[in-house]
């Protein structure tokens, strides 16, 4: 791995913390435990929607070993407003007159020992007026059930404003995008397609679950959390005890995976509350099984119409997106716009509707999960892609290639796209494949097939990052920065960027884990956004470190361009081996909001990622049973800090997505979570994965990036789902709309094919 | 809760120790409770991950599903005990080298998987490997690496 003219950057160094993670000692949030701390157990919802009658705590209070019993009241008692979001304020920290998913939290049992605990909290009784509840996301725009009676904002975000106060209504935030005149465009079309896609829900399941340690007293709340966000949960940690941040320390670890489930608030307003109440620490850590009750992955329909000309060209595409987000809002509005306004795909159309909506249901909420919305939106602009070239009897290559969206042209939001390598992506994928050599599709029952697809997100905006680094005297460095490394390598990554600006070598970088009382303001870690702000952050305040020695030796008179070591020159500075020098930034890209009226903007994202998949697959034709032969995956990075670590956020992403794509699903009968268990949710295992998997970048550079770097962190997952979809199309002419891809699925599109369907069971 | 406890003795990464435990406990929480050893740890609590392996008179075993009780007696080697001082074992090289970890939480299980399929197996083919190792997860996917990083423990084992 070569690094051109840098000697840290853009090398393949191993994790700064592989020593402490082969030999287990690496510390979690999961394995923390506080002197005098009590276990917290939580009592959940078995139903989905009803009026809470009465909670009957007796029994669980008079279990000999029972601290206490805590219900919503209770906490409503020391905290008035206790409703959290960082969308809407409309998540009670335990329920309060309504439940309004099965799995919410009703009440809790506090114990110094974990099982007294747990056998307590089933003791408890709670009486319920059912009520009737809706589960799907187009059934909400019009059901009778209303899942919260009055729409309940922030205020954080400008676009959400509208809708305070607003009744009787399911629908958390209407995204709406005009671009160009679509109507005209689908009046003068040669040929109007139109489809219909969905997804189903997933949940994260990190490997450490949700957990966090609270401990309030004497006007100052300590929380430690396997977070994404500690920056933000003190903030709202602050907000609920109306106290200032500066009384609210929220400190976190390595986490034992996140992607997206630890993001904005999830157990700490409980585990804060509770210890309020209790004044004791209070640890609220999670089973795999209340993980599924806690966040999920958006399931979502997708309406697309596409207009083409008669040379192959999308003059026009109209999209109407329905998110559903649960019983409760979590970040889901922001999917609904963020990711909605990419949902006409990576293709330079001149007319563009878009209409997104955030619904509730009585779902356990949905939130981010790595790509923020985007492998849905994929999933279905890049099937009906295939449809649309399949139809018109044009090369599914050759038809993206004459409408992919290029550098200079204004994408849907009417920002002009710098620094998105689209073609080259899809390129990367189609020389990967073969795509031009004879391909052996098979014979008999065993089918085969190949297909491609590409999808692209923009970067959260707009948002902030900052960074210190200092300096000691011996000459070693730290970085302190709340950028929380769950996995995908961000300690070393911000470590490379400080060593190459200060020259100096990468054992000498210590990287502080986040620590709100020490590391300063991060937005959060998501979106793959960390690389390039807190990288940019990590970049300027090391560089001020730099500027700042630089003025030092010049104080002391050692002459330009000196190379003098480190430690010499503190020593010529304070007389001993004494001082620090201290550098500092904040980083705030540039950013247009979207107008209401037409969602568009001049400048809507610093950045584009983008991710492409191929796939090659074969069916048996008597089973529907298929295998992925081949998985390749490109994406455009910028270029890489961490070449390596990159390749493995590619290929890990894929994996993830894979799961998505094959097994994974929420289960719901009756208003009943059936699978919350890795018993019956199946994830990838080593069985699990493609016969080949090729994970790779192309050549290129964001010139507004730091070392030229962008995010790598979800664009892995975009392509994946379609790609196969297509592939099996190709391979045995049937189109599975719904995930996830199931051999039953296939089994029963090829029967219904062949004019023989199979009869529901 | 109470009353039901006894003590156990067994074999720890090589000292004899005793400890107190309640009937009911599984082995992943008095390594964790008693010996402060937190490498084993509890993620699915079905004996589905691996994430809670320990190797039990030579034996990989899921701790988070073994009550402690029948501990007593045996020997008990975690991950802990797998580097010599500052010394990493061949497998423990073998997973930094390659990358084999994003988050980590799941890497403990699979070193000691690898160890164990080495020492029955020094020369597992690629398909041998996976089967031997498909009752861990690894949600961050890092399977590929995995499969590497026990090729290269099987090649330093050797050297």
């Amino acid at each position: 791995m070569t690094g051109g003219s840098t000697t840290t950057v853009g090398h393949s160094f191993p994790r700064m913390e592989g020593r402490a993670k082969v030999t287990g000692q690496a510390d979690y949030i999961y394995n923390m435990r506080l002197p005098s701390m009590l276990h917290a157990k939580v009592h959940r919802s078995p139903i989905s929607h009803g009026r809470i009658r009465s909670i009957n705590t007796a029994a669980a209070a008079a279990m000999p070993g029972v601290h206490q019993v805590i219900t919503g009241e209770d906490v409503k008692a020391v905290l008035p407003e206790p409703y959290y979001g960082p969308a809407f304020h409309d998540q009670p920290i335990l329920a309060l007159e309504k439940v309004r998913h099965f799995g919410e939290p009703v009440a809790v049992v506090l114990a110094p020992d974990p099982h007294v605990a747990e056998t307590a909290a089933q003791r408890i009784v709670v009486d319920y007026e059912e009520l009737p509840a809706v589960f799907d996301e187009v059934e909400a725009l019009t059901s009778e059930a209303i899942v919260h009676e009055e729409l309940k904002p922030a205020g954080t975000f400008a676009d959400l404003k509208h809708l305070s106060g607003k009744r009787d209504t399911n629908i958390a935030l209407d995204f709406h995008l005009n671009h160009g005149d679509a109507d005209k465009a689908f009046a003068e079309a040669a040929h109007v397609f139109e489809h219909t896609f969905r997804t189903q829900q997933t949940m994260h399941t990190p490997f450490e679950p949700m957990v966090a340690l609270a401990d309030v007293r004497n006007d100052r709340a300590e929380i430690f959390s396997s977070t994404q966000s500690p920056s933000f949960v003190r903030f709202e940690l602050s907000r609920l005890l109306g106290w200032p941040e500066s009384n609210v320390r929220v400190k976190t670890s390595h986490l034992g995976g996140g992607f997206g489930a630890k993001v904005y608030v999830k157990v700490e307003a409980l585990a804060m509350a509770l210890s309020l109440i209790a004044h004791r620490p209070v640890r609220v850590a999670q089973t795999m099984e209340e993980q599924f009750y806690t966040i999920t992955k958006h399931p979502n329909t997708f309406r697309i119409r596409s207009a083409v000309d008669g040379d192959g060209r999308i003059t026009g595409r109209k999209c109407e997106v329905w998110w559903n987000g649960g019983a409760y809002a979590d970040i889901g509005p922001r999917v609904t716009q963020k990711s909605g306004f990419t949902a006409a795909g990576p293709y330079d159309i001149d007319n563009i509707d878009i209409d997104s909506f955030a619904l509730y249901t009585n779902r356990p909420p949905a939130g981010a999960l790595r790509g923020f919305g985007i492998p849905q939106l994929v999933w279905a602009y890049e099937s009906h892609t295939d449809i649309i070239a399949s139809e018109l009897g044009l090369d599914p290559v050759d038809f993206r290639k004459r409408n992919i969206l290029r550098n200079g042209r204004p994408q849907a939001v009417g920002t002009i796209v710098e620094d998105g390598e689209f073609e080259a992506v899809l390129d990367g994928v189609a020389q990967r494949l073969g795509w031009n050599r004879p391909f052996d599709k098979g014979s008999g029952t065993k089918r085969r097939g190949r297909g491609v697809a590409i999808g692209f997100k923009a970067s959260i905006s707009p948002t902030t990052s900052s960074a210190i680094v200092s300096v000691n005297a011996d000459g070693s460095v730290i970085v302190y920065c709340s950028t929380v490394d769950m996995g995908q390598g961000s300690d070393t990554a911000m470590a490379q960027i400080a060593a190459e600006v200060l020259d100096v070598p990468l054992d000498l970088i210590r990287v502080v884990n986040p620590d709100t009382d020490v590391t300063p303001y991060d937005m959060s870690t998501l979106g793959s956004r960390s690389t390039f702000h807190m990288g940019h952050a990590v970049q300027l305040a090391a560089t001020d470190a730099r500027d700042k020695l630089r003025a030092m030796a010049d104080e002391v008179g050692l002459p330009e361009g000196s190379n003098a070591p480190l430690p010499e020159l503190f020593i010529k500075k304070f007389g001993m081996r004494a001082g620090t020098v201290v550098g500092a930034a904040n980083y705030k890209p540039d950013y247009a909001p979207p107008n209401y009226e037409t969602g568009q903007s001049p400048n809507a994202t610093p950045f584009w990622m983008i991710g492409a998949a191929g796939a090659e697959v074969e069916v048996d034709t008597e089973t529907g049973q298929f295998r992925i032969l081949r998985l390749v995956n490109v994406c455009d990075i910028g270029k890489p800090i961490n070449p390596e670590v990159v390749e493995t956020q590619i290929s890990g992403a894929a994996v993830m997505q894979l799961g998505f794509t094959l097994t994974e699903t929420m289960i719901i009968e009756n208003g009943q979570l059936t699978n919350p268990s890795l018993a019956d949710y199946k994830i990838p295992g080593l069985f699990d994965m493609p016969d080949v998997m090729e994970n790779g970048f192309i050549e290129a550079e964001q010139h507004n990036g730091p070392f030229g770097a962008k995010g790598a962190g979800e664009s892995g997952t975009f392509g994946v789902s379609p790609a196969i979809a297509n592939a099996i199309a190709d391979a045995v002419g049937v189109r599975i709309t719904e995930m996830p891809i199931t051999a039953e699925a296939i089994f029963r599109a090829l029967r219904e094919k062949a004019g023989r369907p199979l009869e529901d069971v | 809760m109470s009353g039901h406890r006894r003590t156990i003795t067994f074999t720890l990464n090589g000292r004899d120790v005793a400890a107190d435990i309640g009937v009911h406990q599984n082995l992943t929480e008095v390594l964790q409770e008693s010996f402060g050893l937190f490498g084993a740890r509890e993620s699915c609590g079905q004996g589905l991950c691996g994430c809670c392996t320990v190797l039990v008179d030579g034996q990989a075993v899921t701790s988070c599903l073994s009550l402690a009780a029948f501990a007593d007696g045996s020997t008990i080697d975690t991950i802990e005990g797998l580097a010599d001082g500052d010394t990493l074992s061949p497998e423990q090289e073998a997973f930094i080298e390659t990358g084999a970890f994003q988050c980590g939480y799941c890497t403990p299980g699979f070193i000691l998987m690898t160890k164990q399929l080495l020492d029955e197996n020094p020369e597992p083919s690629d398909e041998e490997i996976m089967h031997y190792l498909s009752g861990n997860l690894c949600r961050c996917g890092a399977y590929a690496e995995i499969v590497k990083a026990v090729r290269l423990a099987g090649q330093k084992r050797k050297a």
